[in-house]
């Protein structure tokens, strides 16, 4: 295995564009090195992306959004305050990820590229609108998150390409969001069941809102069918109700050890309430 | 295959060694620097036993490449104790927060990262911190008394 340490994306993309074998990029590796343990994957080339320039920054970008560099661990995206106040469902996703020790290492980017269907600071970001930038051989582009998963363990990156940073929007005024997730136990599992929205209130009226689920599907949905039950209204019951029906029908999910097809389909529709609750309460400025 | 030339510092010692480019941060300092109070459970970030700090961070070492720490300042369990033990290696004595000792180096250096940064935490605030940290002997109950115990004379003293 060749260890690459680029120090800028552009030669990151170049060598990965390059490589004939088995690649992967290195951020915190908290999901790389257990695959490389476990036999999984055994990479010809690993490129570890933390020699460049400010991929441990959050910045404010000038339109008031946040751009997070891609080794940016979780720990750190909890402790900052700017973007804690902004998009609390993001950070709250994304420290859900395993233990304190994984916090240390685990990072927004790789969590979104090791591509499961369940990772949980995916739904956040989704709901969040939030984009990343992408470097590849050609140059620079920008993708919706929702477009970078392609399956389990897939994304729809080209070869070549890596993703340089993400952005967050700027939050606005009136804007909520919040991510819950469903396991068995209270801490250190894998979502059976993960929501995120993120809405935004004129008065008690919802004017904008994107719901995201996590683990009901091959990869993160968003559920359009889901916003526009909660669009227009002041998420009273029969707003509740909608939402959690139309959450339950945008569900493809699968039985498996951690739920059925019947538990996780319920699951969506009772956290999608729960969830669009808190986002609401905080675009309120009342929420925590 | 090419070794990777590692120049770091552990415990306050600058030390380098030439690691192999799949070799873990755990396994370096097993196996090259001798340091093997920090332990490998389940090599996979689940179990904690393997906690180290890299530049004040808690992290697993089976989860961090030997060649990831170039450059870094590494803490383990050896650099815990001065002339005396640490009021946690203490307290975990006089409190019987272990039995067979496996899981005690990494609750140890979990212990004191969350004691930096936070002086006085809850019982459930110890918990959360150390829920990466498993133990199959103690039940947790002693582990906890122990840091309760440990951080109020910490607080005491300073």
């Amino acid at each position: 295995m060749r260890y690459h340490k680029p120090t800028s994306f552009a030669d990151a993309a170049a060598i990965a564009a390059a490589t004939t074998g088995t690649l992967r990029f290195l951020a915190g590796g908290t999901d790389v090195l257990v695959q490389m343990r476990a036999g999984m994957v055994q990479p010809d080339d690993l490129i570890d992306l933390k020699h460049i320039p400010d991929v441990d920054q959050i910045r404010q970008t000038s339109d008031g959004g946040w751009q997070i560099g891609v080794a940016v661990p979780g720990i750190v995206l909890g402790a900052h305050p700017g973007l804690t106040r902004d998009w609390p469902g993001v950070v709250e996703g994304m420290n859900l990820v395993g233990s304190t020790q994984v916090q240390g290492r685990a990072t927004l980017a790789g969590n979104l590229c090791n591509g499961s269907p369940a990772a949980d600071s995916v739904p956040g970001m989704i709901a969040a609108g939030a984009r990343v930038m992408v470097t590849g051989p050609n140059g620079q582009r920008d993708m919706a998150v929702e477009h970078i998963p392609a399956g389990p363990g897939k994304t729809n990156l080209a070869k070549g390409e890596v993703i340089s940073a993400i952005l967050l929007p700027p939050r606005g005024r009136h804007g909520g969001d919040a991510y819950l997730r469903f396991i068995p136990r209270t801490e250190m599992d894998i979502a059976v069941v993960g929501c995120a929205i993120s809405l935004r209130l004129d008065g008690d009226r919802i004017t904008e809102a994107r719901v995201a689920l996590g683990a009901v599907a091959p990869t993160v949905i968003l559920s359009e069918a889901a916003a526009q039950a909660i669009i227009g209204t002041n998420l009273n019951d029969a707003a509740l109700h909608a939402l959690a029906q139309a959450a339950e029908a945008s569900t493809k999910p699968i039985s498996d050890k951690r739920g059925t097809v019947e538990f996780r389909t319920e699951v969506a529709g009772v956290l999608a309430r729960r969830t669009a609750k808190i986002a609401y309460d905080r675009a309120k400025g009342q929420g925590k | 295959m090419t070794k990777i030339h590692v120049t770091t510092t552990v415990n306050g010692d600058p030390v380098e060694f030439l690691a192999d480019p799949r070799e873990t941060l755990l396994d370096a300092l097993r196996n090259h620097l001798d340091l093997t109070g920090t332990k490998e459970g389940c090599g996979t970030g689940d179990c904690g036993a393997c906690s180290v700090t890299v530049d004040g961070t808690l992290v697993c070492s089976c989860l961090m490449l030997a060649a990831e720490a170039d450059g870094k300042a590494v803490e383990t369990i050896e650099g815990m104790a001065g002339e005396e033990l640490h009021p946690l290696q203490r307290k975990f004595i006089e409190h019987a927060a272990l039995q067979c000792g496996f899981c005690t180096p990494g609750i140890l250096v979990a212990a004191k990262a969350l004691l930096e940064r936070n002086p006085d935490p809850t019982d459930t605030e110890i918990r959360f911190w150390l829920a990466g940290n498993l133990c199959r002997c103690t039940g947790y109950d002693k582990i906890i008394r122990a840091v309760q115990d440990a951080a109020a004379e910490m607080r005491g003293a300073a």
